[in-house]
């Protein structure tokens, strides 16, 4: 709903999927939301991923349809296999919630195509499991191919290589821990979500 | 006589009269069923029975009030058809015995409370106060119920954008977990937990009903803790499940939207006896209720179980059988178990049955469950003469910088882990002097300008000097925190949490304090429209200082901007407005020294009328950089919070002594103002009538008081900062 809101404020329009639907109603792109899908219980995204709308949209993201992974979107994407490594709980063993500067890595993905690389974007994080892992070949991958989208500048949760982002081979599926739909509004502190979005409805 | 049996009555928590009472209202001996039900019901936490009579000196009246107490949750008019519908309530004993889960369920059960009026949750806050820093076991809680609401909170997707953290001798082993939610509905959404309509059907919704719980009000919030028998109360906590809780929520709100309930009921305290009874009796009709309907998540549950368990996430609703199909299509589309277990019927009996038409277990007057609940008026005493140290009596501070660091303690590393900025209404979140949310209309969106301000406060230290002028003193501070973001008062819920009633002092102590609320919200013209009383906080015989806690709404007429915050910049000049006040009586430097009697400094409610309304027209008008209320830790607290929050140190010319520095007199703020307005601020105090004085300016990297201290900002910061997550760990690595 939050996505929803951001994305119309921008002048687009949105619809909900029902996570038992197995139609995508031919939309032009997906966001996966933040919110805790089945309460996370068993772990995060690990339930959600066997959704019945996972199928349409694992269909959806494989032709080349733009993708977003928001938070809990992120992980129901790992866990999808969609893209790669996985979140393990923050660092901190602690949910945190609280600012993140992010550095933009890469305008080559559908969610930072009207960014400029090395620009810091101010958006909130607000997650347990934030912590983003892979194994050290998957890594040199995201690293050699320029998949890394978005880095903290202050890792708050123990990612490696300070990863806040990623897409895959294609760049047409991103995944990311902080939450741009809270920062499309000067009256909640900041608008730098919205050049996301631009992007997203762009690509 | 009849004759009564002791052993079981008592067991259960109620006394030889009350027990003779119930026979005679049934007019045979109540079988153990029934006694269960009356125990339950009859219990402080559901029946009120100490504190009833106190309560009804509280202002509960105003044009915009639609509900005001004795329903789920209060609801005042806030305009553009959007209604906003509020409550605090305690979940105190249950914490301390398993904090995680007491706390947990706490947020589920205030939820509950707020979404049964038709209204959806946008906001929880939780003031929450518990033994010292330096105390494992209160560390123990402290982690506990902090990860409970933030694991209950944020999975269910109601964010938690403030509330209270305060560490104190006096809540060691008797933590104070006390929740407060807030929800908006459109006007016309409107519902109460009312029966009605002869054949009307009771749907149970929601999780099975299982041995959580099981006496919780009785057994656990209405009586005190002992050392010996703590471990065999933990049965009684309840256990959360906040997804399923989600999915309630929305398909209750399905089911209102398509006026398909007649009346709904969240199950809380005393489970299925208190939402059957009282949706009854408040219908005037009866209800006859199928015991062997109800699922149940294990085999061989007795009827008393059943019917006092305290199983989370069950809502009860009353439905017309035309509409039954819906309401299961609904509820199948939410994953929402829903099961008819009774139905509506003529008179005033709630029966509870073996199967539909089979063996009456109870038959009791649904009414006598509230109506004739125990009323008590019991003794008060005024306390003896405090024998203690007052804070005026101690020695000037041998080294001032360290007392002043020492009061200072951040509470993010609490907030952080909460999830304060779902559904993006959160302009200003935890942290500040009070949280302001942008009111959007709960169905379509719209936005309406305008915003909602919400803070919650509570002083034990102010209230165990003078419960009465100190509960007015919180009423006060709740008033001027709401000023500070530009608010004006609306309504006030309370939570009084309280020692043992059955000792006088504490009656005394009460009933204080509700008349000082009650003086300062007439003062203030702020109904009290909904509250929770605590008692029995208490450990091994020693009652909790008093602790009223009250959480005040606002309103802000024209949201175009963020408040201004507790900022400042280099340059700006800062200015303390307020009355001069002496005394350090109550105070947080009086008390981290021994010192915790004394008189508290004087309350002036007409003058703090007009301070409160000086500074929301300087927030209004955009006047002034930045602002903050003087509390805990007075003007020394407010200034050091300002400079760590802004990273501008101050220098400051005129304070003359501790007492200036330490001392909490009510009605004052700091503001920061760029000279270029100084002007302007100076001469609206002086037409308001407000005193103002010159403090000094904000500038450089030391937080300096002229022959007083002169310490780094960097050393002020790390102090602030880094008090919790010393004790805790960080939780982030962003420190």
């Amino acid at each position: 709903m939050d996505v929803a809101e951001a994305v119309s404020s921008l002048g687009a329009s949105s619809k909900l999927l029902w996570h038992g639907d197995e139609n995508i109603h031919g939309v032009d792109s997906i966001v996966i939301p933040g919110g805790f899908a089945h309460g996370d219980y068993l772990r995060p995204g690990a339930i959600a991923r066997f959704s019945p709308v996972m199928k349409a949209v694992t269909q959806f993201a494989l032709e080349g349809g733009p993708v977003v992974g928001i938070c809990n979107g992120f992980q129901v994407l790992t866990e999808a296999g969609l893209l790669p490594g996985a979140l393990q709980k923050n660092r901190g063993l602690k949910f945190v919630c609280e600012p993140a500067t992010l550095r933009v890595e890469t305008t080559e993905s559908i969610l930072t195509n009207k960014a400029a690389v090395g620009g810091n974007l101010h958006i909130p994080i607000n997650h347990f499991e934030g912590n983003y892992t892979c194994n050290k070949e998957t890594l040199k991958e995201l690293q050699e191919e320029n998949r890394i989208v978005l880095r903290y500048v202050n890792n708050p949760n123990g990612s490696i290589d300070d990863i806040a982002g990623v897409c895959n081979k294609n760049r047409n599926v991103v995944g990311l821990m902080p939450h741009p739909e809270r920062a499309c509004n000067e009256l909640l502190g900041s608008t730098d979500g919205q050049v996301l979005f631009q992007s997203l409805l762009a690509a | 006589m009849l004759r009564v049996d002791k052993s079981l009555h008592r067991s259960l928590g109620l006394t030889d009269e009350e027990a003779n009472v119930i026979n005679e209202i049934l007019g045979r001996q109540a079988n153990p069923l029934e006694l269960a039900m009356y125990s339950v019901m009859w219990s402080e936490h559901c029946s009120y029975k100490s504190s009833r009579l106190h309560l009804k000196r509280l202002p509960t009246e105003a044009p915009w009030v639609l509900v005001g107490p004795g329903e789920n949750a209060g609801v005042v008019d806030v305009g553009d058809e959007i209604a906003v519908a509020i409550r605090i309530e305690s979940h105190n004993h249950p914490s301390a015995i398993e904090p995680y889960q007491g706390a947990a369920t706490g947020v589920g059960g205030i939820l509950r409370d707020i979404f049964t009026m038709g209204a959806r949750p946008i906001a929880l806050m939780d003031p929450l106060r518990f033994g010292p820093l330096d105390d494992p076991r209160s560390q123990w809680i402290a982690e506990g119920v902090v990860s409970g609401v933030s694991g209950y909170g944020n999975a269910v997707g109601v964010p938690t954008v403030g509330g209270e953290t305060v560490f104190d001798s006096t809540y060691k082993e008797n933590p104070l977990v006390n929740v407060l939610c807030l929800g908006i509905l459109p006007t016309d959404r409107l519902v109460l937990g009312q029966a009605s309509g002869i054949g009307n059907l009771a749907v149970l919704l929601g999780n099975s009903t299982g041995r959580d719980g099981i006496g919780g009000v009785s057994v656990l919030a209405s009586a005190g803790f002992s050392e010996e028998d703590d471990s065999a109360k933990r049965p009684s906590v309840q256990v959360g499940d906040p997804y399923e809780e989600k999915r309630l929520i929305e398909a209750c709100l399905a089911l209102l939207d398509e006026k398909l309930v007649i009346g709904i009921q969240d199950l809380g305290g005393a489970g299925l006896t208190c939402a059957t009874s009282e949706t009854a009796s408040r219908g005037g009709v009866g209800m006859d209720v199928d015991i062997s309907a109800i699922p149940c998540r294990e085999l061989g549950m007795e009827p008393y179980e059943i019917m006092t368990s305290e199983s989370q996430e069950r809502m009860l609703a009353i439905v017309e059988p035309k509409n039954l199909k819906r309401v299961l299509e609904i509820s199948n589309q939410w994953e929402v178990q829903a099961s008819v277990i009774g139905k509506v019927t003529n008179g005033d009996s709630l029966r509870i049955l073996s199967e539909a038409e089979g063996e009456v277990l109870a038959d009791i007057p649904a009414s006598s469950l509230h109506d004739d609940a125990p009323l008590y008026d019991r003794p008060k005493k005024k306390p003896e003469l405090h024998q203690g140290l007052s804070g005026d009596e101690l020695n000037p501070p041998v080294n001032v910088t360290n007392d002043l660091l020492n009061l200072l303690c951040d509470p993010s590393w609490v907030y952080k882990q909460y999830d304060h900025q779902l559904f993006l209404n959160t302009v200003v979140g935890p942290g500040d002097d009070a949280t302001v949310l942008r009111l959007k209309h709960p169905v379509n969106g719209k936005e309406t300008g305008r915003g909602l301000a919400i803070t919650t406060d509570g002083n034990h230290r102010w209230c165990l000097v003078n419960p009465k002028i100190g509960t007015a003193m919180i009423v006060a501070e709740a008033v001027l925190n709401l000023a500070c973001v530009g608010a004006r008062p609306l309504a006030v819920v309370n939570c009084l949490n309280f020692g043992n009633p059955e000792h006088p002092e504490v009656m005394w102590q009460l009933s204080e304090a509700i008349d000082g609320m009650s003086d300062a919200c007439v003062s203030f013209g702020v109904p009290v429209i909904g509250g929770n009383v605590s008692l029995y906080n208490e450990s091994e015989g020693n009652n909790i200082a008093p602790t009223p806690v009250i959480g005040m709404l606002g309103l802000i007429d024209d949201l175009e901007n963020r408040p201004p915050g507790a900022q400042m910049a280099e340059g700006d000049r800062l200015l303390l407005i307020g009355p001069e006040t002496s005394g350090l009586g109550g105070s947080l430097w009086a008390a981290n020294h021994g010192a915790i009697y004394g008189e508290l400094p004087e309350l002036d409610l007409e003058m703090h009328l007009k301070v409160a309304e000086t500074i929301r027209t300087l927030v209004g008008t955009k006047l002034i950089r930045g602002v903050h209320d003087l509390s805990e830790g007075g003007l020394g607290v407010a200034l050091a919070e300002m400079a760590a929050k802004s990273s501008v140190g101050v220098s400051i010319a005129r304070t003359p002594n501790h007492q200036a520095l330490f001392g909490e007199g009510p009605s004052r703020a700091v503001v920061a103002v760029d000279p270029e307005s100084l002007t302007d601020v100076l001469t609206l105090c002086e037409e308001r009538g407000v005193p103002v004085v010159r403090l000094g300016l904000a500038t450089g990297n030391q937080f300096k008081i002229k022959d007083m201290m002169d310490v780094s900002l960097s050393d002020l910061k790390a102090a602030f900062i880094n008090k919790l997550p010393n004790t805790f760990g960080v939780g982030t690595s962003n420190q």
